[in-house]
């Protein structure tokens, strides 16, 4: 197990007795390997990261100065819809399943996912899916206008044509991450090799599993939203409509319950990635992992109770606000154990700082500064001021940037040398992440501030006194941007050559991945791992 | 294969969670209705009122009209006082007035919310224009009445309230039947 084995024998293995890929393009389209889906949906969330980018680039350009100088408003709400929709369901959502493809199997010892075939199809759904969403752009009246939590009776009423095509795109995006969610769950109860108790797996195991199950119970409740809004729109009902009967505060009910589980759907699996890197820099193991697994699940139960507090301000009744302020600020108390386990793990490891884990320390310490802004806004009767201004801008992207995606790009370096069976230029990672790191503070920190002085979010234009803090935001957003194109590179890079990866590169690294060579052969696993010698193998001080 | 079997069991129970939630999502409509009305929140208030209630001549609270036109409605509407001073338990009617300044017949629904919405339940109505849809022929004018009771358990920190009606056009969905001819 270690540098020597020749990568282009890995085919041959000690796990591998198959035969290898397919060739040519029908390798991707029929393909039902894990680890082939896996790329895929890797590959397809960078593109859609690159899109939404390229529409937060246009939405910084025009907020550069005040005025209106680039876009019309119309075309700027369009944008900001855009831009929300395609990073949460496009990028960071595909990215994670990209990751549990690739990861989980291999990390529990299994031969493949659960269900293959349906793993194909819940990747094709997405590329239609956002063929079309993106397809609405280019329509009469123009794309989805109505901002990313569509609230009706804008997004019925007085929404443009396509909002029927954007109904559409997310059921169908929706129906692809109920059947990845399914899947997984159905990997990681029923593939785990024997002797990989439930108490055993790797967090990131952990924490897609509850991840799936929050899928599974909230995708379905957005579809029900939607099929509302299509029954509006078309058929003649009125769940949102008040000249019918119906309640528009109703939807904004159904939203969120959706809404806010989705939040954690979005940082949960970057949790388990983190707590899996971090260990492996400080050479130590994880602080508290049995607190971590209970966390994790106090927080996917509490994210059940907390919707409301998305809507402090539409008039819920006075006991309403104190129970949602109150049960959001209680997430605040398992999401603390998290981040103190991670400084414990930190705390006296021989520490090194590889591009894996830059991002990762960084992601406790900017997910903890978006943690504290969220807790401010869960004060209820604060938040009547911050509502709908930039601070909760500030707020979102410091826990989905630096949380989300930062804990994705630290994944993605962390494992390029098993994907690629090469190192990555660490001198290049290392720029990726001080670019990114400098680029996002500025590009977000001082929307605090012109947040809590009232800037309004959603706005192609705003007050002259804002003006020095949105150019710094621009600029950093526009560094930010640019840098991703660098991630590009170093991935490309990476897979065309660089030093061959040892089966385990990191020497702190924990995990059934590390086990097999790099890259890791087609298939893994075919016979199951045996537990009981790998474990006794891992006290071994001489191995690796 | 006991694994396929284990598997396809535990797919199976996974897919009746997500009809179950699919459901669930639909079923929070209701659940919503049910809700606003048990605890009289968000402004939501009730049917006719049947009841009778003695006047509290000790109290007075002060009940303000709002006439409001959703989008694209282009009928002028309104109350013909904006306030009155009330006894709880009185009964007390208002008239409000519309008028369709259209060439075509019109069919219009009014919707009412009480602030603060607290207030919402203790505030009956036992007559309403918005009990029902109303027609106007181009150029028509009407008055319509509503006739209310403040509850006399209205929460004492409560000294003034507000009606207020939003008015839509439905004429698209509910199209007024052609008039009778004379
Ligand atoms: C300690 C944990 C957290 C607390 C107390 C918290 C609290 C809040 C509150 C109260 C709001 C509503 C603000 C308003 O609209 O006025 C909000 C918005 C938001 N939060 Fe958090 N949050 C937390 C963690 C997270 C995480 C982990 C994510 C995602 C990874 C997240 C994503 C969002 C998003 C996307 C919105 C804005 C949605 C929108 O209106 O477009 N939050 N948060
Ligand atoms: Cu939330």
């Amino acid at each position: 197990m270690s540098a020597v084995i020749d990568p282009h024998h890995a085919g041959h293995g000690l796990t591998d007795h198959h035969h290898g890929p397919a060739k040519g393009l029908m390798r991707w389209v029929l393909t039902t390997n894990h680890k082939d889906i896996g790329t895929m949906y890797l590959w397809f969330s960078f593109a859609m990261f690159l899109l939404g980018g390229s529409m937060a680039m246009v939405i910084r350009a025009e907020l550069f100065q005040p005025g209106l100088q680039i876009v019309q408003p119309e075309f700027f709400n369009q944008m900001t819809t855009m831009h929300g929709l395609i990073m949460v369901f496009g990028a960071v959502m595909p990215a994670f399943v990209g990751l549990a493809n690739w990861m989980v199997p291999m990390m529990i010892g299994a031969p493949d996912m659960a269900l293959p075939r349906m793993n194909n199809f819940s990747f094709w759904l997405l590329p239609a899916s956002f063929g079309l969403l993106v397809s609405t752009l280019f329509m009469e009246g123009g794309g989805p206008n109505f901002g990313w939590t569509f609230y009706a009776p804008l997004s019925t009423t007085y929404a443009p044509e396509s909002v029927t095509f954007f109904i559409f795109a997310i059921h169908l995006l929706g129906i692809s991450s109920i059947m990845g969610a399914i899947n997984v769950v159905a990997t990681i109860l029923n593939l785990r090799a024997p002797g990989m108790t439930l108490m055993k797996m790797p967090l990131f195991v952990w924490t897609w599993l509850i991840t799936g199950f929050l899928l599974i119970a909230v995708m379905p409740v957005l579809a029900g939203c939607v099929t509302m809004m299509l029954m509006d729109i078309h058929f003649g009902t009125s769940f949102f409509s008040a000249a019918g009967g119906g309640d528009p505060v109703l939807f904004q009910h159904v939203f969120w319950f959706f809404g806010h589980p989705e939040v954690y759907i979005m940082i949960l699996p970057a949790f388990g990635a983190v707590s899996s890197i971090i260990p492996a820099f400080a050479r130590k193991p994880l602080f508290g992992y049995t607190s971590m697994v209970y966390a994790t699940a106090s927080i996917a139960f509490l994210s059940f109770i907390v919707w409301a507090h998305h809507m402090f301000t539409v008039g819920i009744p006075l006991t309403g606000e104190l129970f949602f302020m109150y049960a959001t600020m209680l997430i605040a108390v398992p999401t603390g154990v998290k981040v103190f386990n991670w400084a414990s793990t930190m705390w006296q490891g021989s520490m090194t700082f590889e591009t894996p884990m830059l991002f990762s320390v960084a992601f406790v310490i900017l997910f903890t500064i978006g943690g504290f802004s969220g807790l401010m806004l869960a004060i209820a009767p604060a938040d009547f001021q911050y509502h709908d201004t930039y601070f909760v801008v500030a707020h979102f992207h410091y826990v989905l940037v630096p949380g989300a995606i930062f804990g994705i790009f630290a994944s993605a370096y962390y494992w390029l040398p098993k994907w690629t069976g090469h190192m990555y230029d660490e001198t290049l990672g290392k720029l990726h992440f001080w670019m990114s790191f400098v680029g996002m503070n500025l590009a977000f920190f001082p929307m605090h501030f012109v947040g809590l002085a009232g800037m309004p979010r959603r706005i192609p234009d705003y007050n002259m006194m804002f003006a020095n803090f949105n150019m710094v935001s621009s600029i950093g957003a526009f560094m930010f941007g640019a840098t991703q194109l660098l991630f590009l590179f170093i991935v490309i890079k990476c897979i065309r050559g660089g030093t061959p990866a040892a089966a385990k590169p990191w020497d702190g690294a924990e995990g059934l991945e590390w086990t097999v060579p790099s890259p890791a052969p087609y298939h893994t696993f075919s016979t199951p791992p045996d537990m009981a010698t790998l474990e006794a193998h891992r006290t071994d001080p001489r191995h690796d | 294969m006991t694994e396929d079997r284990q598997t396809r069991r535990l797919v199976l129970r996974l897919c009746v969670l997500v009809v179950a939630m699919f459901g669930f999502g639909f079923a929070l409509v209701p659940i919503y209705d049910v809700m606003c009305q048990a605890f009289g929140i968000n402004g939501k208030t009730a049917g006719a009122y049947q009841g009778d209630q003695v006047q509290d001549a000790e109290r007075q609270v002060r009940v303000q009209f709002l006439a409001t036109n959703a989008a694209d409605m282009v009928w002028t509407f309104g109350p013909q006082a904006d306030e009155v001073t009330v006894h709880p338990g009185a009964s007390t009617q208002m008239i409000f007035v519309a008028y369709n300044p259209t060439d075509k017949p019109m069919t219009a629904q009014a919707i009412p919310s009480v602030a603060p919405s607290k207030a919402a339940a203790y505030f009956h109505k036992t007559e309403c224009f918005c009990f029902t849809q109303q027609v106007l022929q181009p150029g028509e004018r009407i008055e319509m009445p509503v006739r209310f009771i403040v509850d006399r358990d209205l929460p004492a920190d409560v000294r003034h309230l507000t009606l207020a009606y939003t008015l839509f056009d439905i004429t698209a969905r509910k199209p007024p039947v052609a008039q009778a001819t004379p």
